[in-house]
């Protein structure tokens, strides 16, 4: 009963965010809602038994990566955008079909394979802790850990390239048109 | 106790609004923001069958899936920063040239 109660709050919380992120006017408003909506999964997160998954989701996600979303917004100076319908006029309400559809077949197969489930038994005692998911990670997928980093590394160069060539091509963009003023 | 199904309509609504956002909203960025939540709600449908099975797996690809999800924006907001110095703009109908 509680855990029913908590779900619906929570789930309640993360649509209401996930949709103010489909219609907030400002770029920073919207980044403020998936910070919500995050907040609110990483409750569901606990609620299922993943302390650790639920506290990287915090830091990580809420911390981490939506502060380089909200630096780059503010770098940009891009929260205000005119929202129109865009060239294309039809694609709006072929996005809404679109999605309806996706979510009637989505809700179809998720409630179509959920006949006959057994009940949820409680978790063991140390099902999600640092120490549980830790010895997972370390053992099983060590592998994959170490690629990852691999990635990151790769990814930072790739950022740090980027901007870089970026400025560059945007000098010699601006120097020819200074020339002809 | 709340059944997986329920956890799973819920990251599958979740998903769709992500969907929906990508192709009803122009600014890039927030449309970078509606793939983050389309991969938060995959994150969740992970979480809610590593409950069910009692495998730690699940959330072993959570945590990978956030740590792509951090390189991917790493390079994707270079990207949009980049873009937005050729173009002066983060609208996502002025990314319609292939040379800048």
């Amino acid at each position: 009963m509680g855990f029913m109660t908590l779900f619906i709050l929570t789930g309640a919380v993360a649509v209401a965010a996930a949709l103010g992120l489909l219609f907030a006017r400002n770029a920073v408003y919207a980044a403020l809602f998936l910070v919500l909506n995050m907040f609110a999964l990483a409750v569901l997160y606990l609620a299922l038994g993943a302390p650790f998954i639920a506290m990287v989701q915090i830091t990580v996600y809420a911390g981490a990566i939506m502060v380089l979303f909200l630096f780059v917004i503010m770098l940009l100076g891009a929260e205000q955008l005119k929202e129109d319908g865009g060239p294309i006029a039809w694609q709006r309400p072929l996005a809404l079909l679109l999605g309806l559809a996706l979510l009637g077949e989505l809700a179809y197969f998720v409630f179509a394979a959920a006949t006959g489930q057994t009940r949820l038994l409680p978790p063991p005692e140390d099902f999600g802790t640092p120490h549980a998911v830790g010895q997972t990670l370390f053992q099983q997928y060590l592998l994959p850990f170490e690629v990852t980093s691999v990635l990151l590394l790769v990814a930072m160069v790739g950022a740090i390239v980027l901007v870089m060539n970026g400025k560059r091509a945007a000098q010699a963009q601006a120097e020819p048109e200074a020339e002809g003023s | 106790m709340v059944p997986t199904s329920f956890y799973i309509f819920l990251a599958a609504v979740l998903f769709t609004i992500g969907a929906v956002a990508v192709l009803f909203r122009r600014n890039t960025l927030v449309i970078y923001m509606a793939v983050e939540l389309m991969l938060n709600a995959a994150n969740l449908a992970f979480v809610a069958f590593a409950r069910q099975f009692e495998a730690l797996d699940g959330q072993l690809f959570v945590f990978f899936v956030m740590t792509v999800a951090a390189a991917e924006v790493a390079v994707g907001l270079a990207l949009i920063v980049t873009i937005f110095r050729t173009k002066h703009s983060v609208d996502i109908d002025t990314m319609r040239e292939m040379k800048g």
